[in-house]
């Protein structure tokens, strides 16, 4: 009973998280700010949805499951960790292509655009 | 020779963390274990010059891996629900104030930059835009720059991150 | 008691929804591959989240294989966006 609050509780975390993330989307007036909620929101979202579904998958083993329980809760920690790196490595491509193509931050300060001047 | 065994290695210990579970020798069967030592040495022979590109072995002592374990559990994931919660207020508020900021953590070695640059993108408001290879500066984008750290010429690492020092968490890890 | 899966399993379907607002409106290329990003990732949990539901380790082993190739498209967009090829 216990087991079912806390993966309750997780996924109800991990859904918040990825619908802020895009409201973030559709309400930010440019590419990186957009981006800032994607990132974050959506790694955090999908980082409680996994731990949610390693809580249901160890207290299903804990109860008397067989071992493809374990296999299963591994993987899944595996694909979290590709997420979580392969989502921040995108971000960064992102950004830099943008800068690239020319589309400027709206902002206070841009330290970048100084040096590229020089 | 230590490349092509350290990469072997790892994509043995990889082979081996996907089919866990398949038999009784300890976790796996025979014939998995078999299929991964050839697939490692396979792999170890091909991509070795790519995977340990930069000469350097410090990462392939265990320890440096529990520490990055640590590091993620602990001091980033405490860093990334503050980034969150931060990040979902001005979702709802609108109340931004975005800008690029430079920054200077005095990191040498590209794993090291990698992990700073992947633990800003995902902590407080910030995200890497670009990173001067010459002189290891990082070009900074933040959701909300605070007075200080937009009148200044180089931001500190206290402006970026707010209970950790990263950067010497990742000195320590990667350098 | 209503079914967790099958609940996040429907607001991951409507966010990826939402999200495709922003993929045929956005103004610039860039904001188009931000949100492709956004659905990429949905879509990844979704198939955990299948794959929890109907006990088969197979589909979270699709999603493991979906996660690393969307990152590759991801970034050859991100280089074709960027002028670099």
């Amino acid at each position: 009973m216990d087991a079912e609050i806390i993966i309750f509780i997780c996924i109800a975390i991990g859904l918040l998280a990825c619908t802020l993330g895009v409201a973030g989307i559709l309400r930010f007036p440019d590419v990186y700010t957009r981006l800032h909620a994607e990132t974050k929101l959506t790694t955090f979202g999908s980082i409680f949805l996994c731990l949610g579904i390693i809580a249901y998958v160890l207290s299903q083993y804990l109860a008397g499951g067989d071992a493809q329980y374990i296999v299963l809760g591994l993987h899944t920690l595996l694909a979290l960790i590709a997420l979580a790196f392969t989502n921040a490595i995108g971000a960064h491509a992102i950004s830099r292509a943008a800068y690239r193509a020319g589309i400027k931050p709206e902002g206070v300060v841009d330290r970048l655009s100084e040096v590229e001047q020089k | 020779m230590k490349p092509v065994a350290v990469t072997a290695i790892f994509a043995f210990l990889a082979y081996l963390l996907l089919t866990a579970g398949s038999g009784d020798v300890l976790f796996w069967s025979w014939p998995e274990i078999v299929a991964g030592v050839l697939i490692g040495v396979v792999v170890g022979g091909l991509s070795a010059s790519w995977f340990c590109s930069s000469g350097n072995m410090r990462m392939a002592h265990p320890f440096r891996w529990v520490l990055l374990a640590i590091y993620s559990i602990g001091p980033l994931f405490v860093e990334i629900i503050r980034a969150n919660i931060d990040v979902a207020i001005r979702v709802i508020t609108g109340n931004i104030r975005p800008g690029i900021v430079k920054f200077n953590p005095g990191l040498s070695t590209d794993l090291g930059k990698l992990l700073l640059a992947n633990s800003i993108t995902l902590t407080p408001g910030t995200l890497t835009v670009e990173v001067d290879d010459t002189t290891g500066v990082f070009y900074v984008h933040m959701l909300n720059v605070s007075e200080i750290c937009g009148e200044k010429e180089m931001c500190d690492a206290s402006d970026i991150f707010a209970f950790f020092n990263m950067p010497a968490w990742i000195r320590r890890i990667a350098e | 008691m209503i079914d967790p899966w099958q609940t996040a399993l429907s607001v991951l379907f409507i966010l990826i929804l939402l999200v495709m607002i922003r993929l045929f409106k956005g103004p610039t290329a860039p904001d188009r591959v931000v949100a492709l990003d956004a659905i990429n990732t949905f879509t990844v949990c979704a198939i955990l989240i299948f794959g929890v539901a109907f006990q088969e380790t197979v589909y979270v082993d699709v999603a493991i294989v979906y996660a690393v190739l969307s990152f590759v498209g991801t970034l050859y967009l991100a280089k074709l966006v960027g002028r670099d090829i």
